[in-house]
């Protein structure tokens, strides 16, 4: 792998850029690896990466029904934040953001981590209460956090409406100055480099279709390029999870709903923090391009449908211009949908699973992006040395039987409300 | 004052009559009513209209409409400052005030063109090779540098003065398009006596063909056809739903009085007919995006609509047959026309011969090799195309010329078509994609965006033209975001070659025109590259708005107060005539305290509770959800949705319920009475009326619906006042009502139905607060009247209304638990309330309660905190540990101690936090609740709140949350 | 907009409704201690990728829980009954 570098880069422009080598290769599939990735994805190319580099596993294939990054890696809004105060997810979120900071040196691909700061808005007492308690949590693992008051908010962002006119007065926030966004492309495309270059074959165009079985054991999955065998078949599919574990017989805890996301027009610096709002279902960061990229809620709905429907597309236009009224006159220039595993707690899974040879990655909810990196460095490890690491511990299916559900909002078992 | 020099004699669709002045760049022009500021512009001379993204290249016009994506200006000023609209698009009006964008400090001197020297080096991806060393200087330096670079206009920085609206349609045939295929459908359909609803995003109909005056007159004459223009559908959705937007007020400075500036339609058609047309591809060669040089079908509405010469020498460059009426529409206009090169071999001899008639030279099968001139378009390199199209022959020549008409070939405007998901399927001999399979049930596409057209002689497949001398120089495909051909080479050559990849490392298509005039080129490009096949490569998503939409305009209104509805009880005007401080509660909008001269909300509720304490308050408690239970299998009912025993309650009598959620987790709480033998008045939390109703409904019409009950949501029904306090009795006693108020009658937990002056009501005997007190409702209408009787009637015993806080402050005393503690993680066990769950009785909720996580003896546990030091205040949301926490237990970011880390709670010693904090008046001090691990053991023990992000730790002690009268005699007095 | 053609209001928005998942999976019956049944009720659910049968209450309507066949690739709404009747055999 041909290193990159402003040096690189001049050098290839001497030459008209017609040198640059291939970001990573087209390989065709082997009839066996070692390990199998379903997903090329962030999280099945993370996996890939740091099962090659820290585990020294590399005789591994990573199989992608399309595209690499093309689900829900290039659909979301780029946020990167660790906080969370569930115990199981605080540190887990915390170690993602640690690689997330070192990750353009590591990967040799510039991921533009923007550590610009989150602003988590609270409108009212009792989510004040809940910021704290978030805040403090943070803080007390080691995570920095802190908590804002009204003014201060309005120092870091006069833009909100701070007027009466406000239906959600803004009382305070939840500040993370370590948060921030990446972009998301580069994210997928840095892993997969830095996965080809330690040997992992990358597939694409390779849909997994079926579990080839051994008993109870899966050995291999059936694709559209044919039979591949595998010791260990790991799926990272976030948004299909629940009906590619439905093809090797497991029933998951995951709907699949739709989540809209919104990109503006560009425009010259506005908005230099991430902001989101909870009372609002309402969340925007401006992007390095100057578009202002927002959501809202999910639709609702089970669906696989990557696109969204006009009440909450009216709702997120409505949150937008309500907290930010300068918003108003600003254009939107596309909207899409994601489909998301949503879990009946809105935490992730990612275990071996009760099918020998068979280890799942997937329940991401809303909040896979910014996992991206963990999720791989966790799954690699459960993947290698057979048991999950501390960090990933608690995300099981067995949990929801249990009982040692990981929930952040108490919103019950309903994969809609998480 | 610019003079219209490039203003046609005569024709046009403009009215000469009504000159308007407007300003662009500080510069006044005068253009005529009828004019777009890209048509007025081009008639004063105007040819630079912007700078381009990436390379700041000068740019002129493209197009003539919605997909312009070069001619970006800021419209207006100040709060009404609108970035990013173009040229085309804008309707002039009498003072209109425009900018160009992206550039500094001018328009025709924009320094940033440095960029394009730097072109080289900012290829395709380039940030993502570089930025990375040293990796501290990435957020303040080079971050900073790449934000500020990028971005077109400026956004507004105010409020928006201008209102917005939304507005539904239901019609019989959407038509979409109001070119003269659609307008044949709207006729057709309006003949046939269907509903019809037009819409078109311009200002007027019959698209590119001007003289349809009749049929559009016809169209407006009948009653069940409705014409929109200005209107754009931008969005499809499911069920034959579109979102259209009406400009209503865009063309004028300021919206008249009464009326949107844009108003938001959602239409709902049983069927949709698409007329979208077409739209026109330029042609990909060297310096393709130089000012002057820009689609012949534009240059068509440039003289024909508008009556402006876009040139004055021109050269006409096509595959198709559609450019040869443009060069006729060109000459007939007095533009000398030169050249018409048509890079087929083979030309369509009929209309030749007529661009032959007007003197107009043809060269077939050659090509335009590049563009020439610095800033705008003085020249073009012409020459032969060989037969495999890969190279280009002699002869070559140059040819002098102020505008290049060109003409790519045509893509069908399948848009919106797509934007449920569909792919377009593409036809090799039309050289576009069609609507194939996009059109669903009821809907049907004509004209242009079905690729209805016929080419005498087929387009000559040219996606660009091969470069003579070695391929210096950029040949663009996408405009607005700057990608030229060797972008799509690069992203090919390094292995980004699905269609997605080559959108995403290029930003082919990621610009606000989402890509109209280049996405095909793009893929055609990439297919070349690849050796395969157009349909092999495929498309990349249409997706929503067509053009960019305003936020304000979807948000249409419900912004601000606005946002979501707020609910009043009916005392609100009471409340705001004694200068109630009102706070939400679950859209209610409830007084949270009534400061008295100049009190504070500490000093408000202290008093307010302390009079409750003392005398008697009342308190509005209207929001609280209420449920009419009925039927004769109501008891058995409210025994399976509730964790307590309700079989025993007696008539007259009311019971505090626990209802839990089917995973054992405690749900919602609640006072329920019984009325009559089948007959249950309940109660449940302001927040979750609505969630309890909904869940009750679904048990009995999906789960039990052999149970014969009905439930009624009275909520809105009943307005209610709880009057707590030591005189409550008196109080109530002194009202009027026919009511018995002894303790006989009407002892602790009973219910009693009455009347005052004939007006309904109900009186409950139960207390929140721990005092003797009462929940009196009557009817709403009655409701204001009932609050005044209790407060005149209340003057003789020291009434005080009280709020939110001082409600919590008294069941904070009390150790009730509320909102902060039921939380959605908490058990009966976990509040405290363990006993009270029936072990005789079956509920919901009742088995999964018993899972191993929920039954963990160190599960956090109700308690109540007060500080060592009494005069200390507590905060909310602070954790609970046996020891301090000091920042330096903890170093932000510190990596060998987060890797010593386990995933528990413990591993930070946090054992729990505090639910809700008050101060107590009866106590002299703070009070808190905290849910602490193992807390019933730790009652006397001595623990830290810890209020980590700020450093703060005090020390507390754990005891019952029971603070004032634990036995309850007050209220049972 | 999915368009629920309401057996009692008529075909209306889904904006109107409020969504409360697959319909196929039985309530367990009420006194059944079975935890394995309880938990597979509340927990876990098929994710078809095509037609569902879900649960949508008119919450701005009529207030019925409704049966709804829908496509969750297309949205296509199938079929549409009340709960109630559905359950008892009547529709």
């Amino acid at each position: 792998m041909s290193r990159y570098s402003i040096f690189s880069l001049m050098k290839n422009a001497a030459t008209s850029h017609k040198r640059w080598e291939r970001a990573w290769r087209d390989p065709e599939p082997k009839a066996e690896y070692d390990v199998v990735i379903v997903g090329g994805g962030g999280h099945g190319l993370a996996t890939a990466y740091y099962l090659a580099k820290l585990h020294g596993v590399t005789n591994v294939a990573v199989l992608e029904k399309g595209y690499l990054g093309g689900g829900n890696t290039g659909r979301n809004t780029t946020i990167v934040r660790s906080n969370y105060m569930a115990p199981g997810n605080t540190l887990f979120y915390e170690k993602s953001m640690r690689l997330w900071e070192g990750l353009s040196q590591d990967l040799n691909f510039n991921v533009m981590m923007s550590q610009r700061g989150q602003l988590n808005l609270g409108h009212s007492d009792t989510q004040m209460t809940v910021l704290k308690k978030r805040g403090n949590t943070m803080r007390a693992n080691g995570i920095d956090a802190d908590i804002l008051t009204r003014e201060q908010v309005r120092r870091i962002a006069p833009y909100f409406d701070y007027s009466p006119n406000a239906r959600f007065p803004i009382q305070g926030a939840l500040w993370q100055d370590r948060a921030g966004i990446a972009r998301h492309d580069a994210v997928a495309w840095g892993y997969a480099r830095g996965a080809d270059s330690h040997g992992v074959d990358l597939i694409q165009n390779c849909e997994v279709t079926g579990f080839v079985k051994e008993g109870d054991r899966v050995i291999g999955v059936e694709t559209t390029r044919g039979r591949i065998r595998a010791n260990k078949v790991a799926t990272a599919v976030a948004g299909h999870t629940g009906h590619l574990a439905e093809k090797a017989g497991l029933t998951l805890p995951i709907e699949t709903h739709v989540l809209q996301a919104f990109v503006s027009e560009p425009i010259k610096p506005m908005v230099d923090i991430v902001v989101s709002c909870g009372a609002m279902h309402f969340y925007l960061s401006q992007s390095d391009k100057g578009t202002l990229v927002f959501g809202g809620d999910l639709d609702g709905y089970n669906t696989y449908a990557q696109r969204g429907n006009l009440p909450l597309i009216d709702h997120v236009m409505a949150a937008g211009v309500s907290l930010m009224p300068s918003l108003s006159r600003l254009r939107f220039h596309r909207h899409w949908g994601g489909v998301m595993d949503m879990t009946m707690d809105g935490s992730p899974i990612i275990c071996k699973s009760p099918i020998p040879g068979l280890f799942i990655n997937g329940g991401w909810c809303y909040g896979g992006f910014k996992a991206t990196p963990a999720s791989g460095w966790c799954f690699a490890h459960t993947i290698a040395q057979d048991r999950p690491h501390d960090l990933n511990a608690r995300f099981t299916i067995e949990r929801f039987s249990s009982g040692h559900l990981i929930e952040e909002k108490g919103a019950g078992p309903f994969p809609w409300a998480q | 004052m610019a003079r219209q020099i490039n203003r046609t004699a005569g024709g046009g669709e403009i009215d000469r009559g009504q000159t308007i002045r407007f300003t662009f760049d500080g510069k006044q022009y005068e253009g005529f009513a009828g004019d777009t500021l890209a048509s007025a512009l081009l008639a004063n001379g105007v040819r630079l209209y912007g700078r381009s993204f990436k390379y700041h290249r000068p740019r002129g016009l493209v197009a003539a409409g919605s997909e312009e994506p070069n001619a970006l200006v800021t419209m207006r000023s100040g709060a009404r400052r609108e970035p990013n609209i173009p040229a085309t698009m804008i309707e002039i009006y009498e003072g209109l005030v425009a900018e160009s964008q992206n550039r500094w400090p001018s328009l025709s001197l924009d320094v940033m063109g440095v960029n394009n020297l730097l072109s080289p080096i900012f290829v395709a991806g380039f940030y993502y090779k570089t930025f990375m060393w040293p990796a501290s200087l990435w957020e303040p330096v080079y971050e900073r540098l790449i934000r500020r670079a990028a971005g077109m206009g400026i956004a507004p920085d105010q409020p928006d003065p201008d209102r917005y609206e939304r507005a539904h349609a239901f019609c019989d045939v959407l038509v979409i398009g109001g070119g003269p295929v659609g307008i044949q459908a709207a006729l057709k359909a309006g003949e046939a006596g269907e509903r019809v609803l037009l819409v078109e995003q311009m200002p007027w109909l019959g698209g590119s063909i001007e003289k349809l005056t009749t049929d559009a007159d016809t169209l407006a004459e009948m009653g069940n056809v409705t014409v929109m223009t200005r209107t754009t559908a931008f969005g499809q959705y499911d069920g034959n739903c579109f979102a259209l937007v009406e400009r209503v007020a865009d063309h004028v400075s300021v919206p008249p009085e009464g009326q949107p500036r844009q108003r938001s339609w959602v239409a709902r058609a049983k069927r949709v007919v698409f007329a979208t047309g077409a739209h026109e591809r330029p042609l990909v060669f060297r310096n393709n995006d130089l000012p002057g040089v820009m689609l012949a079908s534009a240059a068509r509405d440039y003289v024909n609509r508008f009556a402006v010469r876009p040139g004055r020498n021109a050269v006409v460059f096509t595959n198709n047959d559609s450019a040869y009426e443009v060069t006729l529409n060109l000459s007939a206009a007095g533009v000398d026309v030169s050249l018409l090169v048509d890079a087929r071999a083979a030309i369509p001899e009929k209309l030749a011969a007529k661009v032959r008639e007007a003197g107009i030279e043809i060269l077939a099968g050659a090509v335009v090799t590049r563009a020439k001139g610095f800033g705008k378009l003085r020249a073009v390199d012409v020459a032969g195309l060989s037969s495999d199209g890969k190279s280009v022959v002699a002869p070559k020549r140059k040819v002098v010329c102020d505008l290049l008409a060109m003409s790519g070939g045509w893509s069908p405007v399948v848009h919106l078509m797509c934007h449920k998901g569909g792919r377009p399927s593409y036809d090799p001999a039309r050289l576009a994609f069609l609507p194939g399979d996009l059109l669903g049930l009821n809907q049907s596409a004509v004209g242009g965006c079905a690729g209805d057209w016929t080419d005498e002689v087929p387009p000559r497949e040219l996606w660009k033209i091969p470069q003579p001398d070695g391929g210096v120089g950029k040949a663009f495909l996408d405009f607005q975001n700057d990608v030229s051909t060797k972008d799509v080479e690069l992203a090919h050559r390094e292995g980004y070659v699905s269609v997605e990849h080559l959108k995403r490392y290029t930003m082919l298509g990621m610009a606000t025109d989402q890509g109209k005039t280049a996405n095909i080129l793009g893929l055609a490009l990439m297919a070349e590259a690849r050796g395969v096949s157009i349909p092999e490569v495929g498309t990349t998503t249409f997706r929503p708005p067509y053009t960019p939409t305003a936020l304000g305009a979807v948000a249409a209104g419900e912004v601000g107060r606005n946002f979501v509805p707020e609910r009043f009880s009916p005392m609100q005007d009471w409340h705001e005539e004694h200068g109630a401080v009102m706070v939400e509660a679950g859209l209610w909008m409830r007084p949270r305290y009534y400061p008295k001269d100049g009190e504070d909300i500490h000093a408000a509720y202290r008093r307010e509770a302390k009079a409750v304490r003392e005398a008697v308050g009342i308190v509005d408690v209207t929001s609280l959800g209420k449920i009419d239970v009925q039927g004769p299998d109501a008891t058995k009912f409210l025994e399976r949705v509730y964790a307590n025993n309700f079989a025993t309650l007696k008539v007259g009598r009311a019971r505090y319920g626990v209802m839990l959620r089917d995973d054992g987790v405690v749900y919602d709480d609640g006072t329920t009475s019984r009325i009559a033998e089948n007959h249950y008045f309940m109660t449940t939390t302001t927040a979750n009326a609505g969630p309890v109703m909904a869940f009750m409904e679904k048990l009995l019409q999906v789960d039990w619906p052999e149970l014969r009950v009905h439930l009624t949501s009275v909520s809105d029904q009943w307005a209610g006042i709880a009057v707590a306090g030591p005189k409550s009795r008196e109080l109530l006693a002194a009202l009027g009502t026919d009511i018995d108020m002894s303790n006989d009658a009407l002892p602790f937990m009973g219910v009693v139905d009455g009347t005052l002056d004939g007006a309904p009501v109900r009186i409950f005997r139960i207390s929140f607060s721990g005092e003797l007190a009462y929940e009196i409702y009557t009817t709403s209408e009655y409701g204001h009247a009932l609050w005044e009787r209790a407060w005149e009637a209340g003057q003789t015993f020291g009434v005080v209304p009280y709020g939110t806080e001082a409600m919590a402050a008294l069941r904070i005393e009390k150790g009730h638990v509320a909102g902060p503690e039921l939380d959605g993680l908490t058990t009966m066990d976990d509040l405290g309330l363990g006993r009270m769950a029936s072990k005789k009785k079956h509920f919901v909720g009742g088995v999964l309660m018993h899972r191993p996580a929920l039954l963990e003896a160190d599960r956090p546990k109700l308690v109540g905190l007060i500080p060592v030091d009494r005069s200390l205040n507590l905060k909310s949301g602070a954790l609970i540990r046996e020891a301090p926490f000091h920042p330096h237990d903890r170093p932000v970011g510190d990596v060998a101690s987060f890797d010593e880390l386990t995933e528990t709670p413990e591993a930070a010693g946090l054992l729990g936090h505090i639910t809700s904090v008050s101060y107590s008046p009866e106590l002299g001090h703070y009070v808190g609740l905290a849910l602490v691990a193992n807390g019933a053991e730790r009652q006397g023990s001595l623990m830290y709140a810890c209020h980590a992000v700020k450093g703060e730790n005090i020390e507390v002690e754990v005891v019952s949350p029971h603070f004032v009268d634990p036995d309850g005699e007050r209220l049972r007095g | 907009m999915i368009r629920i053609d309401c057996p009692f209001c008529g075909p209306r928005d889904h904006g109107e409704f409020t969504y409360a998942g697959d319909a196929t999976k039985v309530r367990p019956a009420h006194g059944s201690t079975d935890m394995e049944a309880w938990l597979d009720y509340v927990y876990f659910r098929d994710n078809p990728k095509g037609v569902h049968k879900e649960l949508w209450h008119h919450a701005h309507g009529c207030r019925q829980w409704l049966v709804v066949e829908r496509d969750t690739t297309t949205h296509d709404v199938l079929s549409v009954a009340f709960a109630k009747l559905s359950k008892s055999g009547g529709g």
